[in-house]
C-alpha cells in the first residue's frame, strides 16, 4: 500500500492543475483571455500554461470580452474546446451579447448539430476589498439564461473536479470562481485528483437535524461557521453546498429539507430576483408538507455592490444567518 | 432566351462611379510623434505656458508618489499611478475651458485634480469609502471610469447634446491603449464622426494593458491611424512632451468647438510603474525597458528646455517643488484620517425614491448595528 502525501493546496492551485491536466489530456482545449499568458492571469490561475503549452494554447487576447467570447464560439464551431477567462465578474458584461444570443442557444437553434463546448471562467463575488466593478455576484443573470450550465466550487477538491467536468462538458458552462476563496487551503493530493464530480450534484457539507442552510461558493465557509456558532444556541444545522446552480439538484436539497423541516438560503447576490427566490420556490413546491416554517433568505442587499469600506455591512455573515435561523418558528417545537 | 443566347445584345450599364466619401490624406497622422521640446518649435512656445505646465508636472509627480506611498500604508485600497504619464494628464486638463467636460478613466485622477477636483475627492474611489467622491457637475468631470472604454460613448453623447442645445462645449475623453480594443471604443468613434460631435479622444498609449504589450493589442500602423477608418483626423504626439500634447489637444479642442468634428489623439508614453500596487511587472517586462524611458521623462524634458532657454530659474524650481510638497502634505494629513462612514448611505441613492424593500433592508441594518452586530468581513 502506498501512502500519498496530502499537502495543503489553494483553490487557485487546484484550478491551475485542472486546466493543465485538461490541456494535457485533450489538445483541443485552448485557454484564452486578458493577461492569461505571460502574466498567468491577475489571480495566477493560468500560471505556467503558456510556457508549458505555448501561446497558441494559452493566449493573451486583445482586450475585448465580446471578442474573446465571440471568437471562442467560432473556435468551438471548428472543433476546439475553448476555456475563456473573464478577468472579473463585472468585466464579463460586454460579452453578454455573445453569451445570450449565441453561446446559450446554438445547440437549440441547430437542433443539436452545433454544440458549443465552451467554459467561461468568471472570478466573482466580494469580500476582497475590491473597488467598484470588482465584486459583483452575477450568477442570477447566468441562471436566467436557458442553455447555460452554472457551477461554482467552494472547496479545493471541488475546484479541480468541477473545472475538469466543465471543460469536458459538451454544453457551455459558466464557471464561477469565488474570488475570496482563491487562497483558501484544503488538504488535497494533486497527484491523485480523480474526483471529477458530475455537474449537477449538490453535497451535504455538514449534517444536522434542526434546519438546512442551502448555499454555494463564497457563502459555504460562512454557513459552516454559522453552523458551528449555532451549536451554542442549541441548533444543529445542516449545510448543503449546491456546487451547481444549473442544473439544480432538487433531490439532495429536498432530501435535506425533508429531514430538517426548515431551510434558509444564503448567498451574496441580491435577494430580489436573486437565486434564493428560485431555490425557496422549488423547496416550497416540493417539501411544503415537511416545512415547519417558510423558507427564508439571507442575501446581499438589493443595492449596487458597496465600496470596500462598507462591504462588510452588505455580505451575509454569521449573525445575519443566525438571526434568520432564529426566525424559523421554533415556538411550535415545544 | 437565356442571357447567354442574348450575349451580343446584352450591355450592362456601368455602375455609378465610385468615389471615396472623404479624402483620407488629411486625416492621416504624422509618420512620427509630434514633438515641441528639444526641437525648433520650442523657440516659438509661450514661456509662461511652459512654466505653468512644468509646475503642474512637478505637482503631478509628487501627487502620484504620495498616493502610491499612502497605498503602501494601507490608506488607499489600490492606486493605478500615472507616474511618467503626467504630461498627458496635465495637458488634457489644461487644454479644456471651464465649460468643457473631461471623461477620465481610473488612471486619470491627476487630470481631474489639475482640473480643480479636490484630490481627496478624486481619490475616494481608490480609497474605498465611496465610488465617486466628487460632484461631476462641479468641475465638469465625469466619474472615473473602470469598465474600459465605456466612458467614450458617454463623451460623444454629452458633446452631441451640448451641440443640440447650441452650447459650444467640448468633451475630452481619455482611454488607454488596451481600451482601444473594446467595442465601445469603435462605436464611440463612429458615432462621433457620423454626428460630427465636438469630442476629442485622447489615447494614452503607455505600452501595456496590465501585462499585455501593444503588439498583442493591435496590428495597426499606430493607434492614431484608427481615426481614418471612421473619417476623423488622427494625430500622433509624444506623450511625454507636455508642450506638444498641450498644443495638439488645444488644436483638437478648438477644431471641435468651431464645428470641425472629432479628433483622435494618440499620445505615446510609458507606464513607468506597475499597473497598480497589486501588480508584479517583473513577470512580464525587463527593468532595462523601464530604464530606457527614464531619460525621456516628462519633467526632465520640460526642465531641460526651460533652463536651457533661461526661462526657469532656481526660484521657479523651488516654488514648483514647494507647491508640490504642500499638496502632498495636505493629502497625507487628510488621507491619514479615517473617513467618516455612514452605512445607511448604502441605501440612500439607489433610486430617487427608495423602494419599500430597500427601506426594510435599511431598517434591518440599522437594527443590527444598534444591536452591536457589525457584519463580519471574511
Ligand atoms: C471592460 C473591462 N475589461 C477588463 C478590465 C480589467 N482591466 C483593468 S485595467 C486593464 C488594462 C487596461 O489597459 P489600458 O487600456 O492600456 O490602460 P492602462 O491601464 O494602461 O492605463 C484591464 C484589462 C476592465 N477594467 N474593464
Amino acid at each position: 500500500m502506498t501512502t500519498v502525501a496530502v499537502k495543503p493546496a489553494t483553490m487557485a492551485q487546484a484550478l491551475t492543475r485542472a486546466l493543465r491536466d485538461a490541456m494535457a489530456a485533450d489538445p483541443s482545449v485552448h485557454v484564452m483571455g486578458e493577461d492569461v499568458g505571460t502574466l498567468g492571469g491577475v489571480f495566477r490561475v493560468t500560471d505556467g500554461l503558456a510556457k508549458e503549452f505555448g501561446e497558441d494554447r494559452c493566449t493573451d487576447t486583445p482586450l475585448a470580452e465580446a471578442g474573446i467570447l465571440g471568437t471562442a464560439v467560432g473556435m468551438a464551431m471548428y472543433g476546439l474546446r475553448p476555456v475563456v477567462e473573464m478577468q472579473f465578474d463585472a468585466f464579463a458584461y460586454p460579452s453578454f451579447e455573445q453569451l445570450i444570443s449565441h453561446v446559450a442557444r446554438m445547440r437549440n437553434r441547430t437542433r443539436g448539430k452545433m454544440p458549443l463546448p465552451i467554459t467561461i471562467r468568471v472570478p466573482y463575488g466580494g469580500g476582497i476589498g475590491g473597488v467598484e466593478h470588482h465584486s459583483d455576484s452575477s450568477e442570477a443573470y447566468y441562471m436566467a439564461t436557458p442553455g447555460l450550465h452554472v457551477v461554482t466550487p467552494a472547496t479545493v477538491p471541488d475546484a479541480y473536479g468541477l473545472l475538469r467536468a466543465a471543460i469536458a462538458s459538451d454544453d457551455p458552462v459558466v464557471f464561477l470562481e469565488p474570488k475570496r476563496l482563491y487562497w483558501s487551503k484544503d488538504a488535497w493530493n494533486p497527484d491523485d485528483p480523480q474526483t471529477v464530480e458530475p455537474i449537477g450534484r449538490a453535497v451535504v457539507r455538514r449534517s444536522g437535524r434542526s434546519a438546512t442552510l442551502i448555499t454555494y461558493g463564497p457563502s459555504v465557509p460562512v454557513c459552516l461557521e454559522a453552523a458551528e456558532a449555532a451549536r451554542a444556541e442549541g441548533w444543529d444545522l445542516e449545510v448543503v453546498d449546491l456546487r451547481s446552480l444549473v442544473p439544480f439538484d432538487d433531490e439532495t436539497v429536498c432530501a435535506s429539507v425533508r429531514r430538517t423541516g426548515r431551510a434558509v438560503v444564503v448567498h451574496e447576490s441580491g435577494g430580489f430576483g436573486g437565486p434564493g427566490g428560485e431555490i425557496a420556490a422549488r423547496v416550497t413546491e416540493r417539501c411544503f408538507h415537511h416545512l415547519e416554517a417558510p423558507v427564508l433568505r439571507v442575501a446581499g442587499f438589493d443595492i449596487p455592490y458597496p465600496p470596500p469600506m462598507l462591504e462588510r455591512h452588505h455580505l451575509p455573515g454569521v449573525d445575519r444567518i443566525l438571526d434568520a435561523v432564529a426566525r424559523l418558528q421554533w415556538e411550535a417545537e415545544s | 432566351m437565356t442571357v447567354m443566347e442574348q450575349r451580343g445584345a446584352y450591355r450592362p450599364s456601368p455602375p455609378p462611379a465610385w468615389q471615396p466619401r472623404t479624402d483620407p490624406t488629411p486625416l492621416l497622422p504624422d509618420a512620427a510623434p509630434y514633438r515641441v521640446l528639444g526641437t525648433e518649435a520650442a523657440a516659438k512656445a509661450d514661456p509662461e505656458l511652459l512654466r505653468r505646465l512644468y509646475a503642474q508636472l512637478v505637482r503631478g509627480r509628487r501627487y502620484n508618489a504620495q498616493a502610491t506611498a499612502l497605498t503602501k500604508q494601507g490608506r488607499l485600497a489600490v492606486y493605478p499611478s500615472s507616474t511618467g504619464q503626467e504630461a498627458c494628464e496635465v495637458a488634457a486638463a489644461l487644454a479644456l475651458a471651464d465649460r468643457d467636460w473631461l471623461f477620465p478613466s481610473y488612471r486619470d485622477t491627476l487630470a481631474a485634480v489639475v482640473r480643480g477636483v479636490d484630490p481627496v475627492e478624486a481619490l475616494t474611489l481608490l480609497r474605498g469609502d465611496w465610488h465617486t467622491g466628487y460632484d461631476p457637475y462641479a468641475h465638469r468631470v465625469a466619474p472615473l471610469c473602470t469598465p474600459l472604454a465605456t466612458q467614450l460613448p458617454h463623451a460623444v453623447g454629452l458633446a452631441h447634446a451640448a451641440r443640440l442645445k447650441g452650447d459650444d462645449v467640448v468633451a475630452l475623453a481619455i482611454v488607454g491603449d488596451g481600451g482601444t480594443s473594446e467595442g465601445d471604443f469603435h462605436e464611440a468613434l463612429n458615432f462621433a464622426a457620423v454626428w460630427q460631435a465636438p469630442v476629442v479622444f485622447l489615447v494614452q498609449n503607455n505600452g501595456f494593458a496590465i501585462s499585455v504589450p501593444l503588439a498583442k493589442q493591435t496590428a495597426a500602423p499606430s493607434l492614431a491611424h484608427k481615426a481614418v477608418g471612421y473619417g476623423m483626423p488622427g494625430r500622433l504626439v509624444d506623450g511625454n512632451d507636455a508642450a506638444a500634447v498641450h498644443e495638439v489637444l488645444t488644436d483638437a479642442v478648438q477644431h471641435a468647438r468651431v464645428g470641425g468634428g472629432p479628433t483622435l489623439v494618440e499620445a505615446v508614453t510609458y507606464r513607468v510603474e506597475a499597473h497598480t500596487n497589486a501588480d508584479d511587472d517583473k513577470r512580464y517586462r525587463a527593468d532595462s525597458e523601464v530604464d530606457a524611458w527614464r531619460d525621456h521623462d516628462p519633467i526632465a524634458l520640460m526642465e531641460r528646455e526651460l533652463t536651457e532657454r533661461g526661462w526657469l530659474d532656481e526660484a521657479g524650481v523651488r516654488a514648483a517643488r514647494e507647491d508640490a510638497e504642500a499638496l502632498a502634505a495636505d493629502l497625507r494629513a487628510r488621507l491619514n484620517q479615517d473617513p467618516e462612514l455612514d452605512p445607511m448611505d448604502l441605501f440612500a441613492h439607489v433610486y430617487a425614491q427608495p423602494m419599500p424593500q430597500l427601506r426594510e433592508q435599511r431598517a434591518q441594518l440599522r437594527a443590527e448595528l444598534e444591536a452591536g452586530q457589525e457584519g463580519e468581513p471574511r
